[in-house]
């Protein structure tokens, strides 16, 4: 960068500052987007025939349907269990002293340093017929069969709930962290009971929190495609393994770079409710 | 207790409180407040008054000791039903919140329907003198006016108590004159109970109808403006409220209205036992304010030298070097033309009455 002339806006720094990252992301996510795009247009796998064939056979394919709306459910629950869960956990961050923060936070965290497969296969441990669940329950008396929680809708989504959990709760003790505590005193000086105070104050000024965890839990667990096939198992297939099956297995790109784009699409579509969401919440939050 | 009765007495009853970690936050406080009293609670940070505010608020359970409001002992009950209306030093105004919504707040809680709310919060507004405000966000007003509306929410649920946690901290010098009129003109209306917590002892006397001092947990002196600033009982209490020389010395004779005391700066003056009785040949300090000490022309009081002298305006303040190395101020008023002293001036000074010197056991 050249001298600059005197008159230049100080607060318009050189775009070139950005090129490198720039740069990365036109080679590397921009380029094989629009080569996926260009590659879904084409009605036979050897690419010679142009068309939309591809998009009609999934939009008109039950089977192809089934599998989008069961994924795109699938996310649902898992946001829902996440927020279920990870909001007492943030709530309770912000009540308790340095030390149980840290452990709480260690325990948050947790999930994020130890591997995926790992992460997976535990849970297959945890909910196999002969696992950790089961063995208890039965030992108990509780049960007499095992009960079938692996390669079950429940199963995958408790296990992904798990593994998305900080995704949920990282936002969720940030939005809380910044609601002045003296508001909670207010509240309640004023008579309004927990529940009150919880409803009408405490979750309407978490919400910038709430819809950042959804959106970012949304959209890990719906392509969260090695806890979805280890624990979800050959019965139970999400779009990301069709995905898989039909690009690595039947060598059909065409289709596969179509399953993509729609995917692609509907999650974008979620996302952005969410954000529509964020903007109408918009006087919340701030100072 | 949706219409409690405004102007209720508060008692403080040897409330002692003590840390999870066992040091004392506050230690045996006593306090028998009239309804319709305004109540400054003045100290240094730290001392425990918003300890003993948040007590009283019912959001820290003492240890010991009880909190009266009217007749009923509410140490039982939790923050939402002891009708304890509070204004925090931030003001926290809900945010999200529409002015109107916001005083409305309490209304909502005890399940007053809409219409009748909206009513109440419009008189209360009109109340504080902000009735076009209704529909804005708190964000979108001023210091002063946030003040308003957070004292205009309290108001809202016919507190029989009303807190104040440094209400007047956060404004600028001239709006905080005008909120603190605006706020003693409210408690008039009212007739509520008041309690004000302040580290500024101008507001405190300039407010209230008595003062609580505290100090490292303890109450120092409980009185009206002028005992306080006046007649203080503790050593503590007459260097806090106001300022003042402290000037070592040694008892002569004592007895209990007066005691005649030898200063190390040179000269016996006649000074007030202030803390109790004084012992013959007990070492004290005493304690003159800058505008009770007057210079003298005849060969009466101790002898100094002028270091420096401010002119503040109304006064002028001299600061002038004793016998014994110590530094005392001298405040005079500028009653037509103030002699002008000169720097290393000689001077003989004296207090202007007895009852203005307070002696103390000097503390080890």
């Amino acid at each position: 960068m050249g001298a600059a002339p005197a008159s230049r806006d100080v607060t318009s720094y050189g775009m070139g500052l950005a090129a490198p990252l720039a740069l990365f992301f036109l080679i590397f996510f921009v380029a094989p987007l629009l080569q996926l795009f260009w590659l879904s247009l084409h009605n036979d796998t050897a690419g010679l025939h142009w068309g939309l064939g591809q998009y009609l056979h999934f939009l008109t394919d039950p089977f192809s349907l089934g599998v989008l709306g069961s994924t795109l459910l699938l996310g649902a629950e898992v946001t829902a269990v996440c927020l279920v869960l990870g909001f007492p956990i943030a709530w309770l961050y912000q009540r308790v002293g340095p030390k149980l923060q840290t452990i709480i936070i260690l325990i948050v965290l947790l999930p994020l340093l130890t591997s995926v497969v790992v992460r997976t296969f535990a849970w297959i441990v945890i909910l196999g017929r002969q696992g950790i669940i089961n063995a208890t329950l039965q030992s108990l008396g509780v049960i007499d069969t095992p009960l079938k929680l692996l390669y079950t809708q429940f199963g995958v989504v408790i296990a992904l709930a798990q593994v998305q959990m900080p995704l949920m709760t990282l936002p969720l003790i940030t939005a809380l962290g910044r609601i002045d505590p003296n508001l909670d005193d207010a509240s309640c000086s004023l008579g309004a009971g927990s529940w009150r105070t919880f409803f009408r104050i405490v979750l309407p000024l978490s919400l910038p929190g709430v819809i950042a965890g959804c959106t970012l839990t949304y959209a890990a667990a719906i392509t969260a495609f090695i806890t979805q096939s280890l624990v979800g198992g050959g019965q139970m297939l999400f779009m990301p393994m069709y995905l898989y099956q039909q690009a690595s297995t039947l060598q059909n790109w065409p289709f596969a770079a179509a399953i993509s784009i729609i995917f692609l699409l509907a999650v974008l579509a979620v996302v952005s409710v969410f954000t529509t969401l964020g903007r109408l919440s918009r006087g919340y939050g701030g100072a | 207790m949706a219409d409690a009765p405004s102007g209720r007495s508060l008692v403080v009853d040897a409330v002692t409180h003590r840390y999870p970690s066992g040091a004392l936050a506050v230690e045996n406080i006593n306090l028998d407040i009239k309804g319709g009293e305004i109540i400054a609670l003045l100290g240094p940070s730290g001392c425990g008054k918003t300890t003993l505010l948040r007590i009283i608020a019912g959001f820290i359970a003492q240890t010991q000791g009880r909190i009266i409001i009217g007749d009923d002992i509410v140490d039982a009950l939790p923050p939402n039903k002891r009708a304890v209306g509070i204004v925090f030093q931030n003001y926290a105004l809900f945010p999200h919140l529409s002015i109107s919504e916001n005083v409305a707040y309490g209304l909502a809680a005890r399940g007053i329907d809409k219409a009748a709310r909206q009513r109440e919060a419009q008189r209360l507004l009109e109340l504080v003198q902000l009735p076009t405000m209704a529909e804005r966000l708190p964000r979108q007003l001023s210091g002063g006016q946030q003040q308003r509306v957070a004292l205009a929410r309290a108001l809202a649920i016919k507190p029989s108590i009303l807190l104040l946690d440094e209400p007047f901290a956060a404004l600028d010098k001239n709006l905080r004159l005008d909120m603190q009129i605006e706020v003693k003109r409210l408690q008039r209306v009212s007739g509520i109970t008041t309690l004000i917590v302040t580290h500024d002892q101008e507001e405190a006397l300039s407010m209230a109808d008595r003062v609580a001092v505290l100090s490292h947990g303890k109450l120092e002196q409980f009185g009206s403006p002028s005992d306080v600033y006046d007649r203080p009982q503790t050593l503590f209490v007459n260097t806090f409220v106001g300022s003042t020389n402290r000037m070592p010395g040694v008892v002569v004779s004592a007895d209990r209205t007066a005691a005649k005391v030898r200063l190390d700066a040179g000269a016996e003056i006649i000074a007030r036992p202030a803390g109790g009785a004084l012992s013959e040949g007990g070492r004290v300090t005493v304690c003159i304010r800058p505008e009770h000490l007057q210079f003298v022309g005849d060969g009466t009081g101790f002898a100094g030298v002028v270091g420096m002298s401010l002119p503040l305006g109304a006064t002028v303040v001299h600061e002038v070097t004793t016998a014994d190395g110590s530094g005392v101020k001298v405040s005079q008023a500028r009653i037509g033309e103030t002699r002008a002293l000169e720097n290393g001036a000689a001077v003989r000074l004296a207090p202007l009455a007895p009852s203005l010197a307070n002696a103390f056991p000097a503390t080890l």
